[in-house]
């Protein structure tokens, strides 16, 4: 556990395509019932990161070409919880 | 006034690329999205250093927002389009800016950023040289802004939207979730608040919901009384300017204000009443 997300619960990852990280596209993260939480767009390595709650999320990927993809995390305080997703 | 006269889609923009009335406005919370790659013809608006006084927290005066966009090429006479990312969040703050300062020919770009992007449309790194004006702005329209003493009086009174997710409004998180979470002292929401979060507003490609959809949201599920004024509010005012746009734009509600100190400003105050929970 580092001291950086001692009261954190992160959920972050990269996202590849053909074995290349997707850097135009979007990462969402959303509750029980699909209900949005977060939002971010993917980073030049196809990353992203959520500081969420404690518990189960969905993690969404939208890219261009209607590319989509759909993971479930689990979060936690003081953990950095790793997802890779491969679209 | 319709829908049209207030949102228009990217059909829309892309025909009016480089048209002599119309300037293209990309407004971020990150602005480097701007520089990777930005509408044809696009300037760029920092929220944060263009928009916000550098020592107070408020709003650039009239004279800094006429400097502003004399500096940046708009004149009086030109229909501005906004723009920009987190589904238009910012795009929206800066249209409901525009309004305050009494520029009326603003428009939204329905899905901004996101669905530009997805839809795989031209984006340019060229940086436009508009050249300088001399912009004339209308004094703050307050009907539309709410500060912290009118939100606090409004408790119990007049609807309080809450827009924000609802972890954050029940005081299990302080920020939306894709930030460090900090800022307020304390979490939860104003008494009376309901919740509906912004984003029930918007579709997932960052469109906005047809106006029936619109209606039901907010009159049938949420149970917001029209017939009484209403306050929106988030953590720092942006996606409350996004309910704002809804109600008051889309919706055509007349008495709908922003309060744009929102919770960071409310939930540090010390002696007002905070409630917690999912409410309902």
């Amino acid at each position: 556990m580092s001291a950086a997300t001692g009261s954190q619960a992160v959920v972050e990852g990269r996202v590849v395509h053909e074995g290349a990280p997707v850097v135009t596209g979007y990462a969402r993260l959303l509750g029980t019932g699909d209900e949005f939480v977060a939002e971010v767009p993917l980073g030049d390595d196809g990353g992203f990161r959520f500081f969420a709650a404690p518990g189960p999320w969905t993690l969404r990927v939208l890219a261009p070409g209607g590319l989509r993809a759909e993971r479930s995390v689990e979060a936690d305080y003081g953990q950095v919880t790793k997802v890779d997703v491969t679209i | 006034m319709s829908r049209s006269d207030v949102l228009v889609d990217a059909d829309w923009a892309e025909a009016h690329i480089g048209d002599p009335g119309v300037v293209i406005v990309e407004v971020d919370e990150d602005t480097s999205a701007y520089d990777k790659g930005h509408i044809p013809t696009a300037i760029k608006l920092d929220w944060k250093k263009d928009l916000q006084d550098p020592v107070r927290r408020d709003f650039v005066d009239k004279t800094g927002f006429e400097a502003l966009l004399s500096e940046r090429g708009i004149s009086n006479d030109d229909t501005v389009l906004l723009y920009g990312g987190n589904n238009n969040w910012f795009a929206a703050y800066a249209y409901w800016y525009f309004r305050l300062y009494g520029h009326d020919k603003v428009l939204l770009l329905d899905g901004g950023r996101k669905k530009w992007e997805l839809d795989s449309r031209e984006l340019s790194t060229d940086v436009p040289d508009r050249p300088k004006t001399d912009y004339t702005a209308s004094e703050q329209d307050a009907s539309l802004r709410a500060l912290r003493d009118e939100v606090i009086a409004a408790i119990g009174k007049r609807n309080l939207v809450d827009v924000r997710s609802p972890d954050e409004f029940a005081g299990r998180l302080l920020a939306p979730a894709h930030l460090p979470q900090e800022q307020a002292q304390r979490g939860g929401h104003i008494p009376t608040a309901r919740n509906v979060p912004w984003s029930k507003a918007a579709n997932e490609d960052g469109t906005f919901r047809s106006d029936d959809e619109l209606r039901t949201l907010y009159a049938s599920e949420a149970g917001l009384d029209f017939s009484k004024d209403t306050i929106a509010y988030c953590r720092i005012g942006e996606r409350s300017a996004h309910t704002w746009f809804v109600l008051h734009e889309l919706l055509e509600q007349p008495n709908v204000k922003n309060y744009d100190g929102s919770w960071t400003e409310y939930g540090s105050l010390v002696g007002v009443p905070i409630e917690l929970g999912d409410g309902r």
